[in-house]
């Protein structure tokens, strides 16, 4: 008797149980909440100091700088690109990729949906305390809520966020069927991610020439889209120009990973390993 | 010489059903339950023995040996090993055995062999002499000659396991632990390992305690076995004991060319018949009330038959019957 | 010492078996520590100053974290990667060894790749010295070196009492990667800039600006008192608990097991 099986039922089922085993390290949850909240302090305390040394010379204002910190904080779990699962890895280097070659899913959307439910889980798990504490501090430190059509466009464009970031973090998974050993790759990448996604400034703090480069390469929809989306610096035209490199970038970079996977899968067949 | 006495050791572990409903109220309120990995355990091992030590998974094997190599305290108890404590002199203790934990590696992966021994012989503060003279004789036991200047990764999991022995043999311990050292071997590397085990113990007198699931390995190595379950030590002795005292039964199949009926003695069952008109037939006969030969004879009476066998009850059938008497 | 070196030479040469990958993470983790220099550099050419440092002065206190801290993590980094040795059971085969253990942690993984943030301090230092308003006497680079060494010593601290945590916990703990990795980012700038209740907590809790804020005033600032430029011995009183807290996870670890 043939069933049809829904194709998308096998991905939700291993969503669920990426979910739940994320939500399993309670302690672990709770020292890293800790964590992101002493550091976005600390940030919130050196802009502060910038600031008071030269308030003209900020290129945004100082409570959507706040909030742009704590939201980074909060879904930090999304937004890390070094975060990334290190099975696949080991998987590939130990030649144990042959398990995950004889099971009938793509492998490309196994690990695709695999890494977002690690992100998500954890950023889930983590985000409710942290936005609660930085709603409740004093102005001019605080959480700003915006109104629910910025949430909305944030939620959107933190998904695309989310959906680009995996993208990216698969080329370099499957870069290590050739390189076997990725370590190198993978810090030198996650690293430059990092610095021009807006991770460790945002944006508007680069020089302004290049500002207009970072603008169109993909990893401005890695952090800083939703981010500034979120805290009202992004508007307009130039919400509507970030949300659509996200979409572009997010095609492009897909497009290119089950390709690639699917050579590289060739490739692995014909060693025989 | 071993001596382990009344030694007690208890873990607390968590647990939860599945579900995200049940995941998330885990979050908050954890259920726990306490494991009593040993209890009361003591036996003694003279030096020189070879000792098998079996039971099931999680039966509190892995933690006794543990617990002698000194990388686990007990709750209470005695455990003195040629005078030694092993968790409270445990620099000392570990000088003088050698572990093999089957399915982990003490070499380095991407370096060849020599240079792991190399190491471990800094690490033991082996004299040179000693080192030499233990190297050469464990290359020709174990056959290494052609491995030792390959990384480890490069050799197949055989290789590696005859490496992996002969690294904690180089500083000569007086004892030798061997957590299932011939998990996912073949069979050819396994006989390897057995006989150097049997060797090493007749020729330099090295005390052996074993765990393993493998029952060949019971039967090839070890003279006397501890079994071990739930915690408790079931029983301790020699294994021709293990066997006339467990299980009397053993099984005779027959292949007939036609099946026929009969009245079946006191003591013997057909536990299986297989085809349609004519095939195999399995029985089972407790030999304390009809011997082996007496069974045959009655069933050729009976029937034509044109193969035979019988089959002793084997190592794995024995341990599922402890297992099953002591309910583990 | 000579198994350490035994070790040294076998790591080394094990790295050098995948040498591309050894050079990309060189350069990996030379553009991490470069791109947070290119952070301050954006951030200056912004704002020109903050709380009255200027650049030069920020370099020399990013310099001398980045030095301490490179040092140790060459060394001590085996214990970053500690929650693995305790899962894969690396630590019991540790345990059956005949040597102390930190010796043979802190012996089971050497950072190679770290030299290149050495490098990197190194080359901010030689930029910052000259031009940071400081007149360098003997005294002053016998200071400078007590800080590089005794922040060498605190970060160390630091690497093992994030390794004790996770003989308290299965899960991987990084609440100490504020200390470690944040002091990192954040001891790019003196410590004074993030307000006085921070600075006394480092201070006196963990022990970073003693070999950093403190004797670095005393550098900059010839009318300061002369004991800011001994707070750096202050800071390895920090070893004194640190060990107790080793001691402690160890027997911990003895009775739980894995």
């Amino acid at each position: 008797m043939q069933r049809t099986y829904p194709q998308w039922r096998q991905y939700l089922t291993l969503f669920k149980i990426r979910f739940i085993a994320g939500l399993q390290y309670r302690a672990a949850a709770l020292a890293g909440i800790m964590t992101q909240f002493a550091w976005g302090g600390m940030t919130v305390l050196l802009y502060r100091a910038f600031y008071l040394a030269d308030p003209a010379a900020f290129p945004q204002s100082f409570e959507a700088m706040c909030s742009y910190i704590w939201i980074q904080q909060a879904f930090l779990a999304i937004f890390m690109v070094w975060g990334m699962d290190p099975e696949p890895f080991n998987l590939i280097k130990s030649g144990d990729i042959a398990y995950e070659l004889c099971r009938p899913v793509s492998i490309y959307w196994m690990w695709f949906v695999k890494s977002s439910a690690i992100r998500l889980a954890k950023a889930v798990l983590r985000c409710m305390p942290l936005l609660i504490f930085a709603l409740l501090l004093p102005e001019p430190y605080r959480l700003i809520l915006p109104d629910a059509g910025r949430l909305l466009l944030f939620a959107v464009s933190v998904l695309l966020a989310l959906v680009n970031i995996v993208a990216f973090t698969l080329l370099i998974y499957i870069s290590t069927f050739y390189t076997l050993d990725s370590t190198g790759l993978r810090s030198l990448l996650s690293t430059l991610a990092e610095f021009l996604s807006g991770g460790l400034i945002p944006l508007p703090f680069f020089p302004d020439s290049l500002q207009r480069v970072l603008a169109l390469l993909p990893f401005a929809g890695m952090e800083n889209t939703p981010l500034q989306l979120y805290n009202g610096t992004l508007t307009g035209s130039q919400a509507a120009f970030g949300i659509g490199m996200q979409l572009l970038w997010a095609a492009v970079m897909i497009g290119t990973g089950v390709v690639w996977m699917r050579c590289a899968l060739k490739n692995v067949v014909a060693q025989g390993g | 010489m071993i001596e382990v006495e009344h030694l007690c050791k208890t873990f607390t572990v968590s647990r939860r059903d599945a579900g995200i409903r049940q995941a998330v109220s885990a979050l908050f309120r954890r259920e726990t339950e306490k494991i009593r990995a040993l209890d009361d355990v003591s036996f003694r091992i003279e030096p020189g023995e070879m000792v098998g030590y079996i039971g099931p998974n999680g039966a509190g094997k892995s933690s006794t040996i543990k617990v002698m190599s000194g990388i686990l305290t007990p709750d209470s108890g005695v455990c003195r090993i040629n005078g030694l404590v092993p968790w409270k002199q445990r620099k000392e203790h570990v000088r003088r055995i050698g572990v093999v934990f089957g399915q982990r590696s003490q070499l380095w992966w991407d370096i060849p062999v020599i240079d792991s021994f190399m190491l471990l012989k800094d690490i033991y503060r082996t004299p040179d002499a000693v080192f030499h003279k233990n190297l050469s004789q464990l290359t020709e036991m174990l056959s290494l000659q052609e491995i030792l200047r390959t990384p480890a990764r490069q050799l197949s999991l055989g290789q590696r396991m005859r490496c992996e022995i002969a690294a904690s043999l180089l500083h000569e311990p007086a004892v030798l632990f061997l957590d299932e050292p011939t998990i996912g071997l073949d069979a050819a590397s396994k006989l390897a390992v057995r006989d150097f085990i049997c060797q090493l113990n007749r020729e330099k007198g090295t005390t052996i305690i074993l765990t393993t699931h493998d029952m060949q390995d019971i039967e090839a190595l070890a003279g006397r076995i501890i079994l071990i379950g739930k915690g408790k030590i079931l029983m301790d002795g020699d294994i021709e004991d293990f066997r006339r005292q467990l299980s009397p039964v053993r099984t005779v199949t027959v292949s007939v060319r036609k099946f026929a009926d009969m009245v079946l003695p006191d003591g013997v069952q057909l536990v299986q018949k297989q085809g349609e008109t004519g095939g195999r037939m399995i029985f089972t006969t407790d030999t304390g009330k009809v011997a082996v030969p007496q069974l045959i004879g009655l069933l050729s009476e009976k029937l034509e038959m044109y193969d035979l066998s019988v089959e002793n009850v084997s190592m794995d059938a024995l341990v599922l019957s402890l297992y099953r008497k002591y309910q583990i | 010492m000579r198994l350490y070196f035994h070790y040294l030479s076998l790591h080394i040469r094990e790295r050098m078996e995948y040498k591309k990958s050894f050079l990309l993470n060189l350069m990996g983790q030379f553009l991490g520590s470069f791109s947070a220099f290119l952070v301050i550099w954006f951030m200056f050419a912004r704002f020109h100053s903050v709380k009255g440092f200027t650049f030069s002065q920020v370099l020399l206190s990013f310099s001398v974290v980045l030095m301490a801290f490179s040092l140790s993590e060459c060394f001590f980094r085996g214990f970053d990667t500690f929650s693995t040795m305790i899962g894969n059971g690396e630590f019991d085969r540790i345990l059956v060894r005949p040597r102390n253990t930190v010796f043979l942690v802190i012996c089971s993984k050497l950072q190679l790749d770290r030299l290149s943030r050495m490098l990197q301090a190194a080359v901010m230092l030689g930029y910052a010295l000259p031009r940071c308003g400081v007149e360098w006497t003997l005294p002053r680079i016998g200071v400078l070196v007590m800080m590089i060494g005794c922040g060498m010593a605190v970060f160390c601290c630091l690497f093992i009492c994030g390794a004790t945590l996770c003989f308290f916990t299965i899960e991987s703990i990084e609440v100490i990667n504020i200390f470690t990795d944040g002091a990192r980012e954040f001891g790019a700038y003196p410590f004074a800039v993030y307000g006085k209740g921070i600075l006394r907590l480092l201070t006196f809790v963990v022990p970073l600006a003693c070999f950093q804020y403190w004797p670095m005033m005393w550098l900059i600032d010839p009318e300061s008192p002369v004991f800011y430029a001994f707070c750096p011995i202050f800071s390895l009183l920090f070893i004194i608990p640190v060990s107790l807290l080793w001691k402690l996870g160890v027997k911990k670890y003895c009775s739980t097991g894995s």
